[in-house]
């Protein structure tokens, strides 16, 4: 049983997640280090798909490669690169690996990478992909051919509870519950009651989900900002920029205020740990996870 | 005669009205009457995770994002109260072969309604 199941199923721990680095070449050499840096404090991390529309090595392989050092995939596929066929081959290829979570995604659009060209696929969307997943688990494919013995997942997906519109979002988070996802992942939200709505609804409506909100380790104003101006779906507020612009210290200023918002996201219903995501050579890692009273394990 | 007349008909109404891609399975009804297919995306169930604070859309930033419409028109537009219901019901994939033929025809012989042999939605108690 994956150890995301095990702790959100059966205790009621708090799970702490991550994001995979993107695998370029290096080989190797390169995923062990990652892994060493990440196996002490997360439960699972995500082996992503072409993250932001940029292409990588596949989803599958870093899945694989992770497993091989220790750490427990949650393997992302986003709809906008592969159709149906090729999603549910992805399911299974995780299946026959042993990668038991699978996260659905929408992706990015193709005009967020550096292939804006590309044609994008959409064949299904997350919510039908997420159905899918959960069919599998009965022993067949989308078509009704039987997989004898059907994989066994543990599905999850995602949710931006920051975006408008707002009200349907939680409706939403219903509906992939519904599909078969057990746990959202949230996206990056600086707007503590935006995320203070949206659990509560969810808790509500879905009692059962649990939530991941996602918090991300800065070290200064700028990539407020960048994140702000660049990637849509996500809004600083301008105060929240200024806080961190205006300290003598902006390291210290955007580390307080990252523990404050992990701090706040922990307090509410529904949630049941942390996503944690870094910009890369973030060396606080260590120190926030301590900070939220977290002890390396093993 | 009929199923290639008809497809004409539909798209020259439902063009200037709705943007209508002829997929074939209308939903429209179902998402506030706008057109799911006109997002950059083709979702069908909801929003993706990159609609901008101002609820327009990722991929094209100067127009409003199709299922922020959808959900606004669902709840202010005077719908038949199952029509709203159907709002968060599960739309199956869409069947690429109805792509082009008339959704009208595939309402009356319900083709728009088969799915593939294995889909099936589950009641929540998954």
């Amino acid at each position: 049983m994956s150890v995301m199941r095990e702790k959100l199923e059966n205790t009621n721990e708090s799970v702490f997640t991550a994001e995979f680095p993107s695998i370029d070449g290096a080989g190797m050499a390169k995923v062990e280090k990652s892994a060493a840096r990440l196996a002490p404090w997360f439960d699972g991390v995500n082996a992503t798909d072409n993250p932001a529309a940029h292409a990588h090595a596949s989803n599958t392989s870093s899945a694989i490669a992770m497993k091989m050092h220790g750490i427990e995939p949650i393997m992302q596929i986003v709809c906008r690169d592969k159709n149906r066929l090729a999603i549910q081959a992805d399911m299974m290829g995780a299946a026959l690996h042993g990668i038991e979570n699978i996260s659905l995604l929408t992706g990015d659009d193709v005009t967020a990478g550096d292939e804006p060209e590309t044609r994008r696929v959409f064949d299904i969307d997350s919510t039908q992909a997420i159905n899918i997943a959960r069919i599998l688990t009965t022993g067949q494919y989308l078509s009704g051919r039987k997989i004898n013995p059907a994989p066994d997942f543990y599905v999850s997906a995602v949710e931006n509870a920051a975006a408008p519109p707002f009200e349907y979002r939680i409706e939403r988070a219903l509906k992939k519950y519904r599909a078969g996802a057990k746990y959202l992942q949230l996206q990056i939200c600086y707007h503590p009651e935006r995320l203070e709505k949206f659990c509560a609804g969810v808790a509500k409506i879905a009692p059962d989900l649990k939530l991941i909100p996602t918090i991300v380790l800065v070290k200064s104003a700028k990539p407020l900002g960048f994140m702000n101006d660049k990637v849509p779906g996500i809004d600083v507020p301008l105060d929240t920029i200024k806080r961190v612009e205006a300290a003598e210290d902006q390291a210290k200023e955007a580390y307080a205020l990252t523990l404050e918002l992990a701090k706040h996201a922990l307090t509410l219903p529904a949630v049941r740990g942390l996503h944690v995501t870094d910009f890369r050579h973030d060396d606080s890692l260590d120190s926030f996870m301590y900070d939220l009273g977290q002890k390396p394990r093993n | 005669m009929l199923k290639k007349l008809l497809p004409f008909v539909e798209h020259v109404i439902k063009k200037p009205v709705w943007d209508c891609r002829m997929c074939g399975q209308c939903v429209l009804h179902s998402t506030g009457m706008t057109c799911p297919m006109t997002c950059p995306k083709t979702l069908r169930n909801g929003p993706c995770g990159g609609v901008r604070e101002n609820g327009n859309c990722e991929v094209i930033p100067e127009m409003q994002c199709v299922w922020a419409k959808a959900y606004d028109r669902k709840v202010f537009l005077p719908l038949p109260t199952v029509w709203k219901e159907h709002f968060n019901e599960l739309r199956p994939p869409v069947d690429m072969r109805l792509q082009g033929s008339s959704s009208w025809i595939n309402l009356v012989t319900k083709r728009d309604q088969q799915t593939p042999a294995g889909w099936s939605t589950t009641d929540g108690s998954h």
